[in-house]
């Protein structure tokens, strides 16, 4: 197995490099002088003129890609002109709220998605399956942030079950209760899509599975119904499963930004978006990477998951 | 096409689908037409109207500016949006996936490491950093949803596109000497267009949500333009005080998404082959049954099967494969069942438990009683406690019919388990007895391992062990060696009979060797187009075949030492259960058919002591009254 972890470790190298090169590509299409975008239209000339040498502006782009990529390896990250201080330490700073919040709506999706596709197959074309697929296509067509809205008006200003928004309060004590009380609503609506995707991929794999011999043997032994289900079938429709979850986290990590925005949650995507407008360019970059770089590690992780669960996949 | 069609018009869902997109389609193209208010008209006295007021049926916005005028502009351009960034990506996209997968080698490599790069993104994030660079705009919005879905229509017309590079009529095309650019415009691209369209329906709607998304953000479409992205982000500063103009343009993408979804799933789903042929559907717990005449009553046997029929329904055809079987077995006996591939007799054996695929399996007829009791329609519950505990079954190919992802112990463990409350060192205990009862060697350390680890005999061994688990009364054998090595074969031949021998165990055994039957069945029944035709002491049948079927199959087995003999294949098919001829099933491939044999259902006969046969001129009577 630890061969098996070094093996894919080693081949999250190129990934890393080729993201950091169209990251770099990308940043390359900013139209006119790139120090004066960087800097903003207010830049002193010295100022200027040292982001050139700093950054290797004046030189050609492949020695420039060398410069950005070594100073990254340092964990230079660059300086965000808008708010004065390092990228890394911005980012850094904002990324446990948003890792706090994808991550609860991938657990949420996780379990929701299996759990309405199992059902939905074992009970295929019977009231349950009906209702669940309804529901399923519902949560797909339903933009998050339009969700997130909505769910603003019912449950928090109606209802006054939630918080309107925000992660912690403005006054007050800052313990896990409070935290639940502020993610319940963005982390659920962050995970609906991503739930419908699962939930739908979960019961065609379960429908595959229950047509397959090993099915017929289980209940040709005795074994209950329920754990036909749940065992034999699930455990072997994982191995569809999980690929799919791992896609998953990659929407739930970038979709935050819609929910960030809806729910004032001081994510890296609200950072994005705000860094976007004020065109603070090295601070995109830098967030990007560095995102980039979180969802490429977490794959390997969904790699390993699919490894444990499935011993034929050689290790 | 036309069937294509059919199809997805009987998919209401999809119907309803595609009659939302046309209305909101047409609706946005004659937009201009309609007698609107300006949608950039701005009109802050009357700032906020709620829906139904005067002059504004949908109310106005925080500008005052007409919320129905605006939604339906916002609605065009969303929409327009969408579908532009589908065609660039899908345009973008399947050039670089054709070129890709028509070229091959270096070309492809290259092209798809770049594809699979893009794809380790993030999928918003991509776009966002195409924005952040291009600077917030409506185009460039539109270049950044568009430049994020290129991979995927890459990646998937590839796929289709190195299935054709291969076929002949391109290989003709290069033969003909038709240029790489002529053969990818003539003979490439009408292949892949379907699959581009198909991919495009489906993923148009993510387009619509992806910019509207970006709109929301404030990243696309700029004041006083708006699409229903945009007006959804400027009406969220008075969500809580005006929610109607957040309600508008929300229920609006909402409508338009589920609209595109509900279409695309119809197109997939009717041009999925495995659900028009119905192998998507769950076969259930048990058998259903639908049995509408009177039940045969029990007999004395240990298990019994009379009149038994069980037929597939398949959209409206009905195939018989088991067309009234009536088949006993005692208690340490063995019964063979012979036959054909499509014969029924796996379907006659697995109807015993409730085992045949429901759907599309039903059992129509007859009873099978096991100890007295009916079997069929039985309860759940009661069928349950039955299966693997006094009945249990051996299936064919061990690979296929063990959880591939469980330890055989486990499996074992389980079977044990599913009947009697044991503890797990102590059920363990008896996995490994049993293992060793089936001749595994070194059982203790075999019993931890997975199936794949094991090789075809051994884990037939664990199939025989698992069945074993409980002491059942009848075990049913599906063809148990017929995927395994002739010694092999011998030795698990040798395992069952001993086990018959010592446990006083009745056997089903269904193959469609006649050495194996003569090997170790006392009793065997000839199956053919889902009826028994022949059934007889085993010795009987072999030495002296009565029904034509019967000695045209043994006359098929190649026997050593008779090189010189001629082998004789049965010309002809069997026929469709689905479409049974009148009279005798095996008439057509029959040499000694006449009409009578064609005018009605013939019976199966008693001929001989404990032989019977389904045929009016029977074969060998003269040494069967000797």
């Amino acid at each position: 197995m630890t061969g098996y972890i070094l093996k894919r470790l080693a081949s999250a190298i190129p990934v890393l490099l080729g993201i950091s090169v169209i990251v770099f590509l990308i940043m390359a299409l900013i139209p006119g002088d790139p120090a004066t975008a960087i800097l903003g239209s207010y830049a002193t000339p010295e100022n200027v003129e040292k982001l050139n040498r700093d950054l290797g502006l004046d030189q050609g782009l492949v020695a420039r890609y060398f410069i950005w990529l070594g100073n990254m390896l340092q964990g230079d990250f660059g300086r965000s002109f808008a708010l004065n201080r390092p990228v890394i330490d911005e980012v850094l700073d904002r990324f446990g709220a948003t890792l706090i919040l994808a991550g609860t709506s991938f657990v949420l999706c996780s379990i929701l998605g299996i759990a309405a596709g199992v059902v939905s197959a074992a009970r295929q074309y019977g009231f349950a399956d009906k209702a669940i697929t309804f529901v399923v296509l519902l949560g797909i067509s339903i933009p998050s942030f339009f969700l997130g809205m909505m769910m603003i008006l019912i449950f928090a200003v109606e209802l006054r079950w939630f918080p309107v928004s925000g992660m912690w309060p403005i006054y007050g004590d800052r313990n896990f209760l409070v935290l639940l009380d502020h993610l319940a609503m963005p982390a659920l609506a962050l995970a609906v899509v991503a739930t419908g995707v699962v939930a739908r991929l979960a019961r065609s794999a379960m429908l595959e599975v229950l047509r397959q011999d090993f099915i017929r043997t289980a209940r040709a032994k005795g074994v209950r119904e329920r754990r036909v289900i749940w065992r034999h079938a699930l455990r072997a429709a994982m191995v569809s499963i999980i690929p799919v979850l791992g896609i998953q986290a990659g929407f739930v990590l970038s979709g935050a930004v819609y929910i960030e925005m809806v729910f004032q949650w001081p994510g890296v995507g609200r950072m994005l978006v705000d860094a976007i407008l004020k065109r603070d360019i090295l601070l995109v970059q830098g967030g990007v990477v560095f995102i980039a770089a979180c969802y490429v590690m977490f794959n390997i992780l969904v790699d390993v998951a699919q490894a444990l669960l499935d011993p034929r996949i050689k290790t | 096409m036309m069937a294509f069609f059919k199809l997805l018009a009987r998919n209401r869902l999809a119907l309803v689908g595609l009659i939302v997109i046309g209305i909101v389609v047409l609706l946005a193209v004659i937009t201009p037409l309609l007698p609107l208010a300006d949608p950039d008209v701005t009109d802050t006295p009357n700032r906020f109207k709620p829906p139904f007021s005067s002059g504004a049926i949908l109310g106005t916005d925080h500008l005052g500016r007409d919320l129905l005028s605006r939604l339906m502009w916002g609605t065009r351009l969303s929409l327009a949006m969408g579908f532009a960034a589908a065609v660039i990506a899908a345009a973008l996209g399947s050039a670089i996936g054709i070129i890709a997968g028509y070229f091959g080698g270096r070309t492809d490599n290259l092209i798809m490491r770049g594809v699979d790069m893009l794809m380790a993104f993030p999928y918003i994030l991509l776009a966002l950093a195409i924005v952040a660079a291009l600077g917030p705009g409506l185009m460039n919005a539109l270049i950044a949803v568009a430049a994020v879905n290129v991979p995927f229509f890459a990646r998937n017309i590839r796929g289709i596109t190195v299935g054709i590079a291969h076929k002949e009529f391109v290989d003709a095309a290069r033969l003909a000497g038709m240029r790489d650019r002529q053969i990818i415009v003539s003979e490439v691209l009408p292949n892949v267009a379907p699959v581009i369209v198909i991919a495009m329906s489906t993923t148009v709607g993510w387009m619509i949500l992806e910019t509207a998304g970006l709109s929301f953000l404030g990243l696309g479409s700029q004041p006083p333009q708006a699409d229903l992205g945009s007006m959804l982000g400027e009406a969220r500063a008075a969500l809580i005080t005006n929610p109607h103009t957040s309600v508008v343009p929300g229920a609006m993408i909402l409508i338009i998404v589920m609209g595109i979804n509900l279409l695309g799933d119809g197109i997939r789903d009717a041009l999925d082959p495995r659900l028009k042929s119905g192998a998507l559907s769950r076969p259930m717990a048990a058998t259903q049954v639908d049995r509408k005449d009177p039940v045969p009553a029990a007999t004395n046997s240990l298990l019994d099967i009379a009149a038994l029929r069980t037929e597939f329904r398949v959209r409206g055809r009905v195939y018989k494969a088991v067309g009234g079987v009536d088949l006993h077995v005692e208690k340490g006996e063995c019964l063979g069942i012979i036959g054909e591939s499509g014969s029924g007799k796996s379907v006659t054996a697995l109807s015993v438990m409730g085992l045949v695929a429901s759907p599309p399996g039903v059992i129509t007829h007859g009873a099978v009683h096991f100890d007295g009791a009916d079997l069929i329609g039985a309860p759940y519950k009661n069928l349950r406690s039955l299966r693997g505990r006094r009945v249990a079954y051996i299936f064919q190919d061990p690979l296929a019919t063990l959880h591939p992802l469980y330890r055989v112990g486990d499996q074992l463990i389980e079977a044990i388990q599913s009947h009697e409350q044991v503890s797990k060192p102590a059920a363990r205990a008896r996995a490994i007895d049993l293992l060793k009862s089936v001749r595994i060697p070194n059982a203790e350390n075999r019993i931890d391992s997975f199936p794949y680890e094991m090789s075809g005999g051994m884990r037939q061994r664990v199939g025989i062990a698992m069945a074993l688990a409980n002491g059942p009364d009848v075990i049913i054998a599906d063809e148990p060696t017929t995927a395994l090595d002739v010694t092999v074969q011998a030795q698990i031949l040798s395992v069952l009979s001993d086990l018959r021998r010592d446990r006083g165990l009745a056997i089903i055994f269904i193959t469609h060797d006649f050495g194996v039957v003569g090997q170790l069945c006392d009793r065997v029944a000839v199956m053919y187009a889902g009826r028994i035709v022949e059934e007889g002491p085993t010795d009987a049948v072999l030495s002296a075949p009565q029904h034509p079927y019967t000695s045209r199959l043994i006359d098929c087995v190649p026997t050593l030492g008779g090189g010189q003999r001629k082998l004789a294949a049965i010309p002809g098919r069997p026929p469709m259960v689905d479409r049974l001829p009148k009279g005798c099933a095996f008439a057509d491939r029959c040499d000694k058919a006449q009409d009578a044999c064609r005018a009605g259902d013939i019976a199966l006969v008693a001929t001989d002591a404990g032989h019977k046969t389904r045929c009016l001129f029977p074969e060998n009577m003269e040494r069967a009254r000797a």
